[in-house]
């Protein structure tokens, strides 16, 4: 919403610098997104063009000689080309400083010479249009500073940002209301009186209400002599200031006083409105109608229509009008509607249409259905300075109106919630500016709410309407204590330190995008059947919620590949998303923890496993080897299971899946869900007494076929080693001739001590005997001499 | 010769060997035969018995005179000869340690990771709990819940992203943390003071300043006899501690659904620190989030009494605090997962 301080105070007399009066405006919760101070400009004179000749040398120039005051001829080199001779213009004379910082001064232009410069509207701050120079019109003084006369000199335009809940300031009326009441100065809403023809609205036009849910109340007026020409100057850059093109006297006085009080109005050439009748209904689903821009819109059941005496729809109710009513050059009786809509009924209808204007955003935020006839009056007074006739009477037809909420207010509730300790009376001198009246009983203020603060329903929209006028700023600051320490969660802790572990083992933390396009999965080698998609996505790179991080992650390598960043170490932790399990609303959503080394193969994953559940303090999980995991390598994968469930995967990423992501050599992969992790560490871990006694090492190593898993033979040793077993490590892995095809030999450094004794080389020899046996009689291993 | 120029005479010669040995393993040889028994000295010792009873005082005082001499000599001559030889050996180990290749092998959290820890710190300071939930969400966490029934205006304020799961209840990526607020009123009774940060969606194209998906950390206080002034208070205890002592915290009227009064929060403009420069608009001020008193149909709406109970409740981007912190002007380049970003932090 833009505002000019000269339109403001129209209406109140507040004061202040430009500055002042921008932050009062913000902290009333009307935020000042700019602001700009006209200069008086006064080396900028209004012209008159007096001969256009074209230049001798030059095509693309014209010598215009304008009158700039004094009746003698001025030659001036220009441009543009849209003047003739009469018109006035702006004429930026020698030494005038433009807004843009250039001096005018007197030259020669191919051997012509100027002496000064036309501008266009742009040049001198008025408005975007810098096609041509700013014809003015209007009745201007020739030789007279042009900022002075169009009332714009030391003027003040802010840009402020509205917020739904205060439909009241979508107009310079309430911005006016609202900083008056701040500046404790009057705020006057004037009565435009206007001079009537004897003739009566009631033989020439009537309205009827057959919705009344829809429409409250119709206010309409007829004007007749209407001349559908060009609006004074003033109007004109009032409303281009305020962001509304001018178009003609009709379209631009029914934008003024929509910006002006608020109200978003519509006019009707009335005599293409049969017997001047309207009707308002809802329409039939399918109706049609051509709208003002010559659109042909297909109307649902819930819009509103306005229809003429053949109950044909000639308007979409506060959303656009029809074309065949429409205002013409030809226009010369207007029919005049300022009516009120129910809010719901136009949010749908302007959603549903894809129409939204200026007047259906005041409309669906609720307007103020009690300044109709102010508003009608005012728009007549206006059209009336410029020649029109106004016929006798107003139409003033109602509807439901929701009545007028009278709302108590708790002085100790105010204070209880905004921290405050105002009196009734401090309530009542904050409301009563800005249009609420009060009476006080005891400890309540029963406040009722003006009909242009529809937002205002009760009593803690009042208390907010309260702080507002108090200040924030005036509220003393409290900072309330917790009765509890604050802390994070063990597992918040406990997340924070896996990733603490990764970045110190030199792991870079990542945070990919969390969507994913189909060909992203299916690249990665994952299923893209059972994924969750993005029902109105911006792009198809968007489309999918992504169901693991490998995607991600391989994105981000194929990147700094290409970025040659050489080789990486990466993790990630984020949320994955599936179907909804049985029962479910939601989507299936779980935390994963992916870690990738690139140019390393599958060691590297295992050792990052083995990182991560030191980390934690995880040391029951086993791992399974797959050969069926999607998206990782077949023979180079296993699953890891702890208590009987899979909690993540370790291995390589698919050979095939790199490929298809230009992912030059081995990517080493693990995955973990992070809650199931979590949920097996060990918060207390009792302590195990460390054995005095002194402790012997010994060697075994096992001829093992490939398809047994080394670490069920480890698992076989742990427990035939029972209490004497104080560590086990795996240290050599030899394939080779000694050992042929599909075998290899894998070899044990195993540490035993007893608790409570030295052991002996008898007792040593009878635990390594029972090792050995356990596993040959486990497993299709031997032990190699 | 007298028993007394004997012994100067072994003196000398015991001073003489051992100012001469020429390192210190000599040095280290000859010792036994500079003070056992075996040495001149040692051998006179064994004389004083042959002496006159007269001169013995004497002579064994010049005796231990002598010894204490040599010895003295012999360890002041160790210390200068170990230190020399250590010298000597430091050489041979002299290293150019700018020639030492670099590799830090450390790794980096993502700033989004580091800066939501920070923020969590502190709050969990101010004595907060850190709450988190789903990504995804339904309809009544995001919005109805929030006091945004589904016909409501407002909800315009957000552009959603809705999920595809066939019929049902409409599911959708959360456009704010605030249903985590939802959901700890539901389970937790107050009093409450819990931040929640996490990762939200808007249906935005991604430009400098926008993401489809980004963070931020919402915080709600819900208590007995909390007031608007507490959260002013809060709030600005929160900027003093995060930004430091020099950045202030004001409050400007705004709209939420779910806050009545609203506000946005602004703090000192920590470039100009208050004078007003080109990010702030040279307003001084710059907008950091949205807070407000917890609107009463919140509360009902998760059975919570508002006649017993407020609170207040607050949001801002992490993401942008990140970039504000480090000067980074395109928010794109914090997901790009660029090693050479993500290693600069």
């Amino acid at each position: 919403m833009r505002v000019l301080l000269s339109w403001l105070r129209e209406f109140a007399p507040v004061e202040g610098t430009p500055a002042e009066m921008g932050d009062q405006m913000s902290m009333l919760g009307m935020a000042v997104e700019s602001l700009d101070v006209f200069d008086p400009m006064e080396s900028i004179v209004v012209a008159r063009v007096l001969d256009l000749k074209p230049h001798p040398d030059a095509d693309r120039i014209q010598l215009v000689d304008v009158d700039p005051g004094d009746g003698e001829p001025l030659q001036i080199c220009c441009g543009a080309f849209n003047m003739t001779v009469g018109d006035l213009v702006p004429l930026a004379t020698i030494g005038t400083v433009m807004p843009n910082g250039m001096e005018i001064a007197k030259r020669k232009m191919r051997g012509e010479t100027s002496n000064g410069m036309l501008c266009s509207a742009a040049e001198i701050g008025l408005g975007s249009d810098h096609e041509g120079i700013f014809i003015l019109s209007g009745e201007l003084e020739v030789g007279e500073p042009l900022m002075a006369q169009i009332g714009l000199a030391g003027d003040v335009l802010y840009d402020l940002e509205i917020n739904p809940n205060r439909p009241d300031a979508m107009s310079v009326a309430g911005v006016a209301r609202d900083l008056a009441a701040h500046q404790g100065v009057a705020f006057v809403m004037p009565d435009w009186s206007v001079e009537e023809t004897s003739e009566s609205i009631d033989d020439v036009a009537d309205v009827v209400i057959h919705e009344p849910d829809l429409c409250g109340r119709f206010v309409a007026r007829v004007l007749r002599n209407v001349d559908v020409g060009v609006s004074p100057m003033w109007m004109q850059m009032r409303l281009t200031l305020c962001g509304m093109r001018p178009i003609s006297s009709v379209v631009d006085v029914s934008n003024y006083v929509m910006l002006e009080l608020g109200t978003p109005n519509h006019t009707y050439d009335l005599d293409k409105v049969p017997n001047g009748h309207l009707g308002v209904r809802r329409a039939v689903e399918g109706e049609e109608l051509i709208t003002l821009d010559d659109s042909e819109r297909t109307l649902r059941a819930s819009d509103g229509v306005i229809v003429d005496n053949t109950d044909t729809a000639i308007g979409i109710a506060g959303v656009m009008g029809g074309a065949s009513t429409e205002i013409g050059e030809s226009t010369s009786n207007v029919l005049l509607e300022v009516a009120w809509w129910n809010e719901r009924s136009i949010a749908e209808s302007s959603t549903s249409l894809g129409l939204r204007s200026e007047a259906s955003a005041r409309f669906e935020r609720g307007t103020d259905w009690d300044v109709n006839t102010r508003a009608v009056n005012r728009f007549c007074a206006l059209l009336s300075d410029q020649g029109a006739t106004v016929v006798s009477g107003i139409i003033d037809v109602r509807g439901n109106l929701r009545d007028t909420p009278v709302v108590d207010v708790r002085v100790p509730r105010v204070n209880a919630m905004l921290g405050t300790d105002l009196s009734a009376d401090a309530i009542v001198a904050l409301l009563e500016p800005i249009g609420f009246s009060c009476c006080v009983s005891d400890d309540v203020v029963t406040a009722t709410v003006p009909t242009f603060r529809p937002d205002c329903e009760f009593e803690i929209d009042i208390i907010e309407e309260i702080a507002r006028h108090h200040g924030y700023q005036a509220i003393a600051k409290t900072v309330p204590k917790s009765p509890d320490a604050g802390h994070l969660t063990s597992v918040q802790t406990a997340r924070r330190e896996l990733k603490a572990t990764l970045a110190g083992a030199g792991f870079n933390e990542i945070v990919p995008s969390p969507f994913l396009s189909p060909d992203d999965v299916i690249r990665s080698g994952l299923d893209v059947d059972a994924v969750v998609e993005v029902r109105n996505p911006l792009a198809a790179e968007e489309s999918i919620m992504r169901p693991s991080l490998l995607p991600g992650v391989l994105s981000v390598i194929a990147y700094n590949q290409s970025h040659r960043s050489g080789d990486l170490a990466l993790f990630e932790m984020g949320h994955t998303f599936g179907v909804p399990l049985a029962g479910e609303t939601l989507p299936d959503e779980n935390t994963w923890l992916a870690v990738a080394v690139t140019g390393s193969d599958a060691t590297a994953a295992k050792a990052g496993w083995d990182l991560v559940a030191a980390s934690v303090g995880v040391e029951t999980a086993t791992l399974v080897n797959r050969d069926d995991l999607p998206g990782l390598h077949p023979t180079r994968a296993a699953e890891i299971e702890l208590d009987g469930r899979t909690i993540g995967r370790v291995g390589e990423v698919d050979p095939g899946a790199l490929e298809a992501w230009s992912i030059s050599g081995r990517v080493a992969w693990l995955e973990v869900k992070v809650d199931d992790l979590l949920a097996a560490r060990i918060e207390s871990k009792p302590y195990r007494v460390v054995s005095t006694q002194p402790s012997s090492d010994i060697d075994l190593a096992f001829m093992v076929p490939d398809d047994t898993q080394a670490s069920a033979i480890e698992a076989t040793l742990v427990e035939a080693g029972g209490d004497d077993l104080a560590s086990i490590r795996l240290f050599d892995v030899y394939r080779g001739e000694q050992v042929g095809d599909s075998a290899r030999s894998v070899a044990w450094a195993l540490r035993l001590q007893a608790r409570d004794r030295t052991m002996t080389d008898a007792d040593i020899a009878v635990v390594r005997q029972r090792c050995i046996d356990a596993v040959e009689s486990t497993h299709p291993a031997r032990l190699r001499d | 010769m007298s028993v007394h120029d004997q012994i100067e005479d072994a003196r000398a010669q015991a001073l003489s060997r051992v100012e001469n040995a020429p390192d210190l393993d000599a040095l280290v040889a000859i010792e036994p035969s500079l003070f056992g028994k075996k040495s001149t000295l040692g051998g006179l010792k064994r004389l004083m018995g042959q002496v006159d009873a007269s001169e013995r005082a004497a002579i064994g005082k010049a005796l231990n005179a002598a010894q204490q001499a040599v010895r003295e000599a012999f360890d002041s001559v160790r210390v200068t000869l170990a230190a020399e030889m250590r010298r000597e050996q430091l050489e041979t180990e002299r290293m150019d340690l700018t020639e030492v290749p670099c590799a830090p092998n450390l790794g980096h959290l993502h700033l989004i990771s580091q800066t939501t820890q920070r923020l969590e710190d502190v709050f969990v300071g101010m004595g907060f709990t850190v709450s988190e939930g789903p990504e995804a969400e339904t309809d009544w966490y995001n919005f109805t819940a929030l006091n945004l029934p589904s016909w409501h205006p407002a909800r315009s304020m957000w552009d959603t992203l809705y999920l595809d799961l066939g019929s049902g209840e409409d599911v959708l990526l959360r456009t704010h943390t605030s249903p985590v607020q939802v959901r700890v009123m539901e389970q937790q009774r107050p009093p409450i003071y819990t931040v929640c940060p996490g990762r939200v969606f808007r249906r935005d194209t991604a430009d400098a300043s926008h993401l489809p998906a980004f963070h931020q950390i919402e915080g709600l206080v819900v208590d007995e006899g909390i007031t608007f002034g507490d959260l002013a208070g809060t709030l600005d205890e929160f900027t003093a501690a995060y930004f430091g002592e020099s950045i202030k915290s004001r409050l400007r009227p705004s709209f939420f659904p779910f806050t009545e009064p609203s506000a946005e929060f602004d703090i000192t403009c920590t470039i100009c620190e208050g004078a007003g420069c080109q990010t702030c608009a040279r307003t001084g001020w710059i907008e950091l989030g949205g807070c407000g008193v917890v609107h009463p149909n919140v509360l009902s709406n998760v059975g919570i009494d508002p006649e017993c109970y407020s609170g207040f409740a607050f949001g801002f981007g992490i993401d942008r605090l990140a970039l504000m912190r480090h000067g980074i002007s395109d928010l794109r380049d914090m997901f790009t997962n660029d090693v050479r970003f993500l290693t600069q932090f």
